[in-house]
């Protein structure tokens, strides 16, 4: 733990000193000239590479990589696919963005968290171009990118977050220079409960679990009783993980409802759930608008039932598509723009991953 | 009866003015027999599913009640309860008069910026000693933050401001450790990302809750075993 540490310190040590000296010289500069930032992206199943420039989305390429039904995707296997197709991607990222290394001003890349093994891999291409390019590096947080991302599309000005994914399940808002967690999952995430209850009823992974229980839950119709477990403003979802796990092929065998209701049933529920801790952090930090991130964040039944608290709150429900509500590219360049811009970059040998990284660890200095 | 019942909600919120729109519920001020009174009203949340919306709106009237009670009883200062509509799911509570939320207070001591830490400190300490007494009667409040103390203000010059425990719609009661544990780590993450730079305080409030419950040995360690549980499986 000490060495471990130590090395932060001084990491953070060196990194304030560098920013401090190039950072005048950047305002200066920037006054005129755009910034163009490349993100890369693959702490989970998902590559992706993001061109961005001031705010504009040149290009923002991603494949997927899925498993068959009845499986999730294991780290080695994962980097795997992402180590075969990330040269594609990053050329098709630079065409369609029509530009040249020599255009691009810093390479930003997710530093955590996340699985260790996809991280790693795409980190290790991130530096290799920026050495290549000769152009500065930038790690970012994988959530601080849906944050920033979110902001940029729907110009929700400083929005209560609900940031819903395969590993990530949180409520938070912005004070004194840092995304705080008010509320979050105190097990797993709700992407994972979904993902899971899909392998049990060997739902297929294509496009994603999460996809085709929304697909499935609009021919459901009658609503299942499952444990529903708010703790103020965290939620758990392992209770009601188990329980769909224990009793799904029970009540399908029997004819007592469809896989369709059980899908419904779930969504209804966990859906609940998360609206409702909204809607707690909301009353808490007497906030009036939502921004929901992360992959869960495209499943249209979730927009709607947070529509409708919004409406009955008086608030604003701000949301993404597909494109860029599920991991991407351009989320990590947009992020790493804003950090850019404020003066922060990644030494060589501070660019490593960490598969913990916690919203709240980073300073948000590029906001009032 | 229940008819009957069901008709005092609509009276009594006709002249009624809304207070507050709550974590889950509307709040009304009015009077009951020349007192200020105050309605809490679970309207129905039509974003969830009727069957789903019924079931926790009913449970969380009757837990709100039942815990209220049982805190009243142990001596925890928490509103009076004058009556329930369980129709309209109406809770009509005594007022706390010219009370102020924690959250409201810390954060006008935090501002204000003159070296108040004592009073902070009392609050810290007042918190860590009613949710002694409150755990030590197995009822777990399940919605601990700031927005849910009450200080009553204008007391003497001096005197400090008594705390008042409101919304016990998430409470129940239980004897586990895990489940106080978890009470307390709700409490800490809400307290912490509300109040900046308050780890201290926060301390604090966890010491004199532990010199002040009898069996509060166990819930420490199970307050220290959740973010790992968080942590290893995020
Ligand atoms: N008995 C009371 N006296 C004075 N103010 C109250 C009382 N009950 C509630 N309030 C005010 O209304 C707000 C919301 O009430 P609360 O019971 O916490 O409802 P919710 O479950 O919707 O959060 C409180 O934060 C407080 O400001
Ligand atoms: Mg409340």
């Amino acid at each position: 733990v000490v060495p471990l540490c130590l090395r932060s310190m001084g990491c953070r040590h060196k990194n304030d000193e560098h920013s401090w000296d190039v950072l005048s010289f950047r305002r200066l500069f920037f006054s005129a000239a755009m910034t163009v930032v490349i993100g890369f992206e693959g702490s989970a199943n998902k590559i992706g590479i993001g061109i961005i420039r001031d705010g504009v989305v040149l290009s923002n390429p991603r494949r997927t990589y899925i498993t068959p039904p009845g499986q999730g995707f294991m780290p080695s296997d994962t980097a795997r696919h992402h180590r075969a197709v990330i040269l594609t991607v990053l050329k098709e990222a630079l065409e369609q963005a029509g530009l040249k290394p020599a255009d691009i001003d810093c390479v930003a890349y997710t530093k955590g968290p996340g699985m260790g093994a996809p991280l790693v891999t795409v980190a290790l291409v991130a530096r290799t171009v920026a050495q290549l390019w000769g152009k500065p590096l930038l790690g970012v947080n994988h959530c601080i990118g849906h944050i920033e991302m979110g902001r940029l599309i729907t110009n929700a000005n400083n929005p209560t977050v609900l940031y819903v994914s395969g590993g990530n399940t949180q409520v938070i808002a912005y004070s004194e220079r840092r995304y705080r967690i008010f509320g979050e999952t105190i097990d797993i995430a709700v992407g994972n409960c979904l993902d899971r209850f899909a392998r049990v009823i060997k739902i297929s992974n294509d496009p994603s679990p999460g996809y085709n229980i929304e697909q499935m839950a609009k021919k459901g119709s009658q609503y299942v009783e499952l444990p529903y477990a708010v703790k103020g403003m965290d939620v758990s979802f392992s209770g009601i993980l188990s329980y769909i796990e224990e009793a799904a092929h029970k009540m399908l065998s029997s004819g007592q409802c469809t896989a369709e209701d059980l899908c419904f049933s779930l969504q209804e529920t966990v859906f609940s759930m998360l609206v409702e801790i909204t809607e707690r952090a909301m009353a808490h930090c007497g906030s009036h608008e939502v921004l929901i991130v992360g992959g869960v964040g495209c499943n249209l039944r979730l927009q709607e039932m947070m529509g409708v608290m919004c409406k009955e709150r008086g608030a604003k429900l701000f949301a993404t598509d597909e494109r860029f509500c599920i991991d991407n590219g351009a989320m990590i360049a947009q992020a790493g723009w804003e950090m850019f811009r404020a003066g922060h970059v990644t030494d060589l040998e501070d660019s490593w991953i960490t598969q913990r990284y916690r919203t709240d660890e980073v300073e948000v200095t590029w906001r009032d | 009866m229940t008819q009957e019942k069901s008709l005092a909600a609509p009276h009594f919120l006709s002249n009624a003015v809304l207070i507050k729109q709550g974590a889950e519920a509307r709040v009304y001020r009015t009077e009951f027999l020349g007192k200020p009174m105050i309605v809490k009203e679970r309207f129905p949340k039509r974003y969830r599913h009727p069957a789903l919306d019924e079931k926790l709106t009913h449970r969380r009237t009757v837990q709100e009640v039942r815990s209220i009670l049982r805190c009243r009883k142990a001596g925890i200062c928490a509103p009076v309860v004058y009556f329930v509509d369980y129709i309209s799911h109406c809770i009509f509570l005594e007022e706390i008069m010219s009370s102020l939320t924690v959250r409201d207070h810390i954060a006008s001591i935090q501002q204000s910026g003159s070296c108040k830490e004592q009073e902070l400190e009392y609050i810290a300490d007042r918190v860590g000693q009613i949710l002694a007494t409150m755990h030590d009667e197995d009822v777990i409040h399940g919605d601990l933050t700031t927005s849910n103390m009450l200080l009553r203000c204008g007391l003497e010059d001096g005197d400090m401001e008594d705390m008042v425990i409101i919304d016990f719609g998430l409470s129940y009661i239980s004897a586990l450790p895990e489940d106080k544990g978890v009470d307390l780590y709700v409490l800490e993450k809400a307290f912490l990302s509300t109040h900046p730079n308050t780890e201290a305080l926060f301390e604090r409030l966890l010491k004199t809750y532990a010199a002040s419950s009898k069996k509060s040995s166990a819930v420490i360690k199970k307050l220290d075993e959740v973010p790992q549980l968080t942590l290893s499986r995020n």
